[in-house]
């Protein structure tokens, strides 16, 4: 615990002296904040699911931007070999890492909290609804880094790793649109792995269990795969 | 302190390294020495519990380290070839980092830090970013890290490889410091460098142990006799044959009126060598014996292993 702890606090400090977290936070605010002006001013409503609903694939592209250097840098640069010799477990590794990644996840997920906060000084939103979007983008938020990490264990290019948890995150997020054009059964079987399902019932307003439990067996999956990674490169 | 039994290690379908076994004593300083691509990083690696081997046991302070990892890999301080530095942090956030991630307790972080930092005298880099450091402080950054939780084991890898020869004779020395309560295994393929340093040398050549004994011993197994240098006045060429006729020399050599001559067997030539010169009217101007280097002794372990196959 104190290990995990410890590899978080580094991975989160690493972020504030990269120019990388900067700009890929600039970005995502930037984007967010252009679907935020332009669903306001097209709907004059006050509800988040205008800047949400896509900002889910700016989301996507963020976390597989913050999680790709997290394994495949420190194997580039050796010092994999100072985290894999210390008295740390691999689990712990990965789970430090993952939280160093969520911890400025929410960070930036936070300071999009202001648009929000204009709505209600020219308006009165109704804050259910927001605090269940947030929910929704937090838990997909999740999910992403546990990808992005995964595909980083994997190689020790960082551009690969990119691209790998990239093609991961947007095959389940569209496989839901390509699960109609197979048979009924089986599709709706496949739509129930897609990233895509339950997200909309989340910036709509509404928290279903079933896209709770979801999400976290999702980042949980792939958190397993990562460690399961990590062992099995002491094994090559 | 350290055991290593019957280890094995593929990378792929390549045998890296091939079945071996040594043990190094508390206390012991050992060289592990052998040209590039001899397993040397590769078994150092598994005596870390970075890399596991295929087959084989690896004990580090009676602890298993594949099965009792976690407990191993605490009485370990390792220097790896490459230093694992993170270049975007200061030195002292650096090594603050690495006592954590070893157990070291809050409270005394700041004390082994001040310590190391002396000891590798960094006191005046210690806030700098590890990347604007030169090669030379890195390295002892990475030593710096490696000693930080005062592990009763330290595994060296090439420490002095790539820096400046005052620096390497620092290293050398704080190696000989370290060495006086720890059980040291270091990696060279700088000769010399096991000699001024370490008291055993354990020889790798393609993924086996060649030799490993202690250096003046090796020397002198390998040689399987003995080797002079005289310098005679006289004719020289007269001089050699003559030379050659003594008994127990088995090869002379000549360069001017120096004659290098090898002698087979335990017994010792040089009263008869003086003897037959006295007596063929010449003066033994000098006569030494020559201990072999160990550049010759590891090229000759490599001919025999070769030989061998």
């Amino acid at each position: 615990m104190k290990n995990t702890g410890t590899i978080a606090l580094r991975e989160l400090t690493s972020y504030t002296t990269s120019p990388m977290a900067y700009v890929v936070g600039a970005v995502f605010l930037a984007l967010t904040g252009i679907f935020f002006g332009y669903s306001s001013a097209t709907y004059s409503s006050t509800s988040v699911s205008g800047y949400l609903g896509p900002g889910s694939l700016v989301l996507l592209l963020l976390g597989a931007m913050l999680t790709m250097r997290l394994i495949a840098e420190e194997r580039k640069m050796g010092t994999l070999e100072l985290l894999l010799t210390a008295p740390v477990r691999d689990s712990e590794v990965i789970i430090g890492k993952f939280l160093g990644s969520l911890g400025l996840l929410t960070a930036l997920i936070a300071l999009t909290l202001y648009y929000p906060l204009l709505l209600s000084i020219f308006g009165d939103p109704d804050w259910g609804p927001i605090s269940a979007g947030y929910l929704g983008l937090f838990l997909l938020g999740c999910a992403a880094l546990s990808i992005g990490l995964f595909a980083s264990t994997l190689t020790s290019n960082q551009i690969v790793a990119a691209v790998v948890s990239g093609g991961i995150l947007f095959a389940l997020w569209f496989v839901g649109q390509a699960a109609s054009f197979l048979p009924k059964d089986l599709g709706n079987t496949v739509a129930y792995f897609s990233l895509s399902k339950y997200y909309p019932d989340f910036t709509s307003g509404m928290i279903d269990t079933r896209g709770v439990v979801y999400y976290l067996s999702v980042t949980v999956l792939f958190l397993f795969l990562g460690i399961r990674s990590l062992e099995n490169s002491r094994w090559n | 302190m350290i055991k290593v039994e019957n280890v094995t290690k593929y990378y792929g379908k390549r045998l890296a390294v091939d079945n071996i076994s040594f043990s190094v004593k508390k206390g012991e300083i050992v060289g592990f020495v052998g040209p590039n691509g001899a397993g040397k990083t590769t078994t150092m690696r598994m005596l870390t519990g970075f890399l596991a081997p295929n087959d084989g046991e690896v004990e580090i302070a009676g602890h298993d380290m594949l099965r009792h990892s976690l407990e191993a890999r605490r009485y370990v301080g390792y220097l790896p070839e490459s230093i694992p530095l993170y270049t975007d942090i200061t030195v002292r956030s650096y090594l603050e980092f690495a006592a954590r991630l070893r157990g070291l307790e809050p409270a005394r972080v700041k004390d082994r830090i001040d310590a190391v930092v002396s000891l590798c005298h960094l006191e005046e880099y210690v806030d700098s970013i590890i990347g604007k450091l030169s090669k030379g402080f890195r390295q002892r950054v990475g030593v710096a890290q490696a000693i930080i939780h005062e592990p009763q084991v330290l595994i060296l890898d090439e420490p002095t490889i790539g820096i400046d020869p005052l620096q390497v004779a620092m290293t050398r020395q704080l190696i000989r410091d370290l060495g006086k309560d720890r059980t040291i295994l270091f990696s060279t393929h700088i000769l010399t460098e096991v000699s001024t340093v370490c008291e055993r040398v354990i020889v790798m050549h393609q993924g086996k142990i060649v030799a490993q004994d202690r250096i003046e011993k090796l020397a002198t197994i390998l040689q399987g006799g003995r080797r002079l240098r005289i310098e005679i006045s006289g004719p020289a060429e007269q001089v050699a044959s003559r030379l050659r006729k003594v008994d127990g020399v088995t090869q002379v050599s000549t360069k001017g009126s120096r004659h290098v001559v090898e002698c087979s067997g335990a017994q010792d030539p040089r009263a008869a060598i003086m003897q037959a010169m006295v007596e063929s009217g010449w003066t033994v101007l000098s006569l030494e014996a020559l201990a072999m280097s160990l550049e010759d002794v590891f090229l000759k372990l490599i001919a025999r292993q070769e030989a061998k196959q």
